[in-house]
C-alpha cells in the first residue's frame, strides 16, 4: 500500500522532470531541427530493409547502369545498375549502428578513466592523464588506418577501432567535471560517514557527471559516424555491407566524377553531413539544457 | 604545549573522556606556482588541545577564519592533521590505517553548516539517510528502510518523505535530514559544524532543541562549532574560544559568561546585542582586523589588538594553563 503510493510519487516526479526538460529543450531551434532529423534517420534505419525490395540492389544487366534519376529509380543507378536510393536507405542502419556502438565504447572508457583519474588525483591522475595525452596527440587517421588494416575489414572491428581511439577528449572533460564534483560538501560528507572510493565514485560522482556524459555521447556519435565513412571511403570498410562510406568509396573508385554521375556521389555525402549535423545540434542543445550557465536568460 | 609536558596523559585517558585532542596542528601549504616549492603555509590550526567528556557538549566559538571548522574536520581526519594526537575512546585516530579508520567512522559523524549543498541532489532522502548503513555493510533493503523510518520519526520527518529529493525541502527540514543521517549509525561523537547558522531564527531553536533531545535520549557527545555566542551558551556544557588557530580560553559555560579571563573573550561577550536598550553597554572595541594566519603575530597572537597587552605579550607566547579548576586560558595577565 505504502510502496504503491510511493511509486506513484516517483512517477509523478519523473514526469515533472521530463516536462521541465522538454520545456527548456523546445526553445532551442537548433536542437529541434537536430531531433527531427535524428528521428527521421532512426526510422529509416529501423524500417529500411522493409522499405526497399532486394531486387533493386541486384546487379541487373547492362541496360540501366549509371542511369540518371528517373521515376522508379528516384536517385538513379550506379555502374552495376543498383538503385542508389535503396542503397542509401539500407546504409543508414550501418552508419547509425557504428556511430552508436563506437560512441558507447568510447564513452565507457572515457568515463571510467576520467572519473578514476579525477577522483584519486596525484600519481593515478598523472599516469592516466599522460596515457590519455598519448591518445590525444597521436595522429588519429594513420593510427586508425593501421589498426583497421591489422584487424581486417569487418563491422565489429571498425566499431572497436573507432571506439578505442576516440575516448581521450571525453576522459579529459569527465575528469574536469569530477574534480569539481568531488569538492562538493556531499562528497566530503560521504567520506565522513566512511564511504570508500568505489561507493563515492558510483553513487555520488557518476550521477552528477551524467548530464555531461549524455551530451558528449551524442557529439562522439557524430564523430564516429564520420570516422566510419572515412574508413570505408579509404577502403577499410566491411565490403559485405552497404554503408554510405562504401557507396562513396565505390563511386570514387568507379569514376563517378569523370562520368559526371552526381546522383551517385552527392546523396551519400549529403546524408552523412545531415546525420552528423543533427547529432551535433542535439548534442549542443543537451549541453545547453544541462548547463544552466549556457541557457538564455529569459526563462 | 604544557599539556604534553604532563606525563602519561595520552597513555592513560580517564574513561569518562571520549575525545582528547593534544596539540593539534593543521597547516595548509600554499603553492606559489606549478612545480614550485611550497614556501608558505596557512596555519589554520596551530596547537589546539582540549578534551570532551562522554555525554557533554563542548562549544567552539571564534570569528570566521579562526580555524574552528578546520579543527572539527581535522578531528575526524577529513583533513590529515599536520601534527598532534587525536585520542578517541583510548585509540589514537592518527595511527589508524585507511580501512580501520573507515570502520571507525561509524562511531563519529558530522552535521554540516550548509544543508543545501551537503545533500546529493540526485539521491532520494531515504537513500541519503540510509547511506551510512549501506556503507557499513547493512545491505538488506528492508532492514535499512525500517531503520530509516525509525530515525525519520525521531527527527520529525514523515514516512512519505522517503522518496522525495532534497530540493523539495525547506532549510530546516534539510537540516533534519542531515541530523537523521548523522545519528543513524548510532555514533558516539557528533561534530556539529555550525548546524544552525544557515537557518532563520525561528527554525534555529527547533533544531537546537532537537539536538538536545537526541543527546539526552542516546547519550550523544557533541563538539558544537558556532560563531553565535547565544546559541553556544544555550547548548554547551563547556565552551572553548578560538583566535587565529589557537585556543584562547576554555571553561564551563557559566564560568565563561560570568568570569571571562582572556581579553578576547571579554571583547566577544561585550559584543552580544542586548534586548534591553536601558542597559548601558560597556563595549570593548577591538582595533584592526584579524591578522593573516600565514604570518601570525609573534608572542601572543592577540597582542596587536589586545586592549591590555604589555611588552611581554609581543615576545613570549602565553602558556595554555589551568588557572582555576576546569578553567583553561592562554594569557599572561590572567590569574
Amino acid at each position: 500500500m505504502l510502496s504503491l503510493a510511493v511509486n506513484k510519487d516517483a512517477l509523478v516526479l519523473f514526469k515533472k522532470n521530463l516536462a521541465s526538460f522538454w520545456e527548456i529543450y523546445r526553445r532551442n531551434t537548433m536542437g529541434l531541427i537536430g531531433l527531427f532529423f535524428l528521428i527521421f534517420f532512426g526510422l529509416l534505419a529501423f524500417l529500411g530493409p522493409h522499405l526497399v525490395s532486394v531486387t533493386t540492389l541486384v546487379v541487373d544487366g547492362v541496360t540501366q547502369t549509371l542511369h540518371p534519376p528517373t521515376p522508379g529509380y528516384w536517385l538513379g543507378t550506379d555502374n552495376l545498375g543498383k538503385d542508389i536510393l535503396a542503397g542509401l536507405i539500407i546504409g543508414t542502419r550501418v552508419s547509425l549502428l557504428v556511430g552508436v556502438a563506437a560512441a558507447t565504447i568510447s564513452m565507457t572508457i572515457g568515463t571510467i578513466i576520467g572519473i578514476v583519474s579525477g577522483y584519486y588525483g596525484k600519481t593515478v591522475d598523472a599516469l592516466l592523464m599522460r596515457f590519455t595525452d598519448v591518445f590525444l596527440v597521436i595522429p588519429w587517421l594513420p593510427l586508425v588506418l593501421a589498426m583497421a588494416a591489422l584487424l581486417g575489414p569487418s563491422l565489429g572491428n571498425i566499431v572497436f577501432v573507432i571506439g578505442i581511439t576516440s575516448w581521450a577528449g571525453t576522459a579529459r572533460i569527465i575528469r574536469s567535471q569530477t574534480l569539481s564534483v568531488k569538492e562538493r560538501p556531499y562528497v566530503e560528507r560521504a567520506r565522513a560517514i566512511g564511504a570508500g572510493g568505489t561507493h563515492i565514485m558510483l553513487r555520488h560522482i557518476l550521477p552528477n557527471v551524467f548530464p555531461l556524459i549524455y551530451a558528449n555521447t551524442v557529439l562522439v556519435a557524430a564523430i564516429a559516424i564520420l570516422s566510419e565513412t572515412t574508413l570505408s571511403f579509404l577502403g577499410m570498410g566491411d565490403p559485405t555491407r552497404i554503408s554510405w562510406g562504401m557507396m562513396l568509396h565505390y563511386a570514387y573508385e568507379m569514376g563517378a566524377v569523370i562520368n559526371m554521375a552526381w546522383w551517385w556521389l552527392l546523396p551519400p555525402g549529403i546524408f552523412v553531413v545531415l546525420v552528423v549535423l543533427s547529432f551535433t545540434f542535439v548534442g549542443y542543445a543537451l549541453d545547453e539544457v544541462f548547463n544552466p550557465k549556457l541557457r538564455r536568460r529569459d526563462l | 604545549m604544557n599539556v604534553q609536558a604532563k606525563p602519561s596523559i595520552t597513555e592513560a585517558v580517564p574513561d569518562d573522556i571520549l575525545l582528547k585532542v593534544d596539540n593539534l596542528v593543521k597547516y595548509f601549504p600554499i603553492k606559489p606556482g606549478f612545480l614550485q616549492k611550497t614556501t608558505k603555509f596557512v596555519k589554520a590550526v596551530d596547537g589546539v588541545s582540549f578534551f570532551i567528556r562522554r555525554g557533554e557538549t563542548l562549544g567552539l566559538v571564534g570569528e570566521s577564519g579562526c580555524g574552528k571548522t578546520t579543527t572539527g574536520r581535522t578531528v575526524l581526519r577529513l583533513h590529515e592533521p599536520t601534527k598532534g594526537s587525536i585520542v578517541f575512546e583510548g585509540q589514537d585516530l592518527r595511527k589508524l590505517k585507511d580501512e580501520a579508520l573507515r570502520k571507525k567512522r561509524k562511531d563519529m559523524s558530522i552535521i554540516f553548516q550548509d544543508p543545501y549543498s551537503s545533500l546529493n541532489p540526485r539521491m532520494t532522502v531515504g537513500e541519503i539517510v540510509g547511506e551510512p548503513l549501506l556503507v557499513h555493510g547493512l545491505t538488506n533493503v528492508q532492514e535499512r528502510t525500517k531503520r530509516v523510518h525509525e530515525v525519520f520519526a525521531e527527527v520529525g520527518l514523515a514516512p512519505y518523505h522517503y522518496r522525495r529529493y532534497p530540493h523539495e525541502f525547506s532549510g530546516g527540514q534539510r537540516q533534519r535530514i542531515g541530523i537523521a543521517r548523522a545519528i543513524i549509525s548510532n555514533p558516539k561523537l557528533i561534530i556539529c559544524d555550525e548546524p544552525v547558522s544557515a537557518l532563520d531564527v525561528s527554525i534555529q531553536s527547533q533544531i537546537l532543541n532537537l539536538l538536545k533531545e537526541l543527546q539526552q535520549k542516546h547519550g550523544l557527545t557533541y563538539l558544537f562549532i558556532a560563531h553565535n555566542l547565544s546559541v553556544v551558551k544555550h547548548i554547551s556544557d563547556r565552551v572553548g574560544v578560538m583566535y587565529l588557530g589557537k585556543m584562547a580560553e576554555l571553561t564551563t559555560s557559566d564560568e565563561l559568561y560570568k568570569h571571562p579571563l582572556h581579553p578576547y573573550t571579554q571583547a566577544l561577550l561585550s559584543a552580544i546585542p542586548r534586548a534591553n536598550p536601558e542597559i548601558k553597554l560597556d563595549r570593548v572595541r577591538l582595533a584592526g582586523d584579524v591578522p593573516s594566519p600565514i604570518n601570525p603575530p609573534s608572542g601572543c597572537r592577540f597582542h596587536p589588538r589586545c586592549p591590555v597587552a604589555v611588552d611581554q605579550c609581543k615576545v613570549v607566547e602565553p602558556e595554555w594553563r589551568e588557572v582555576r579548576p576546569d578553567h583553561y586560558v592562554a594569557c599572561h595577565l590572567a590569574n
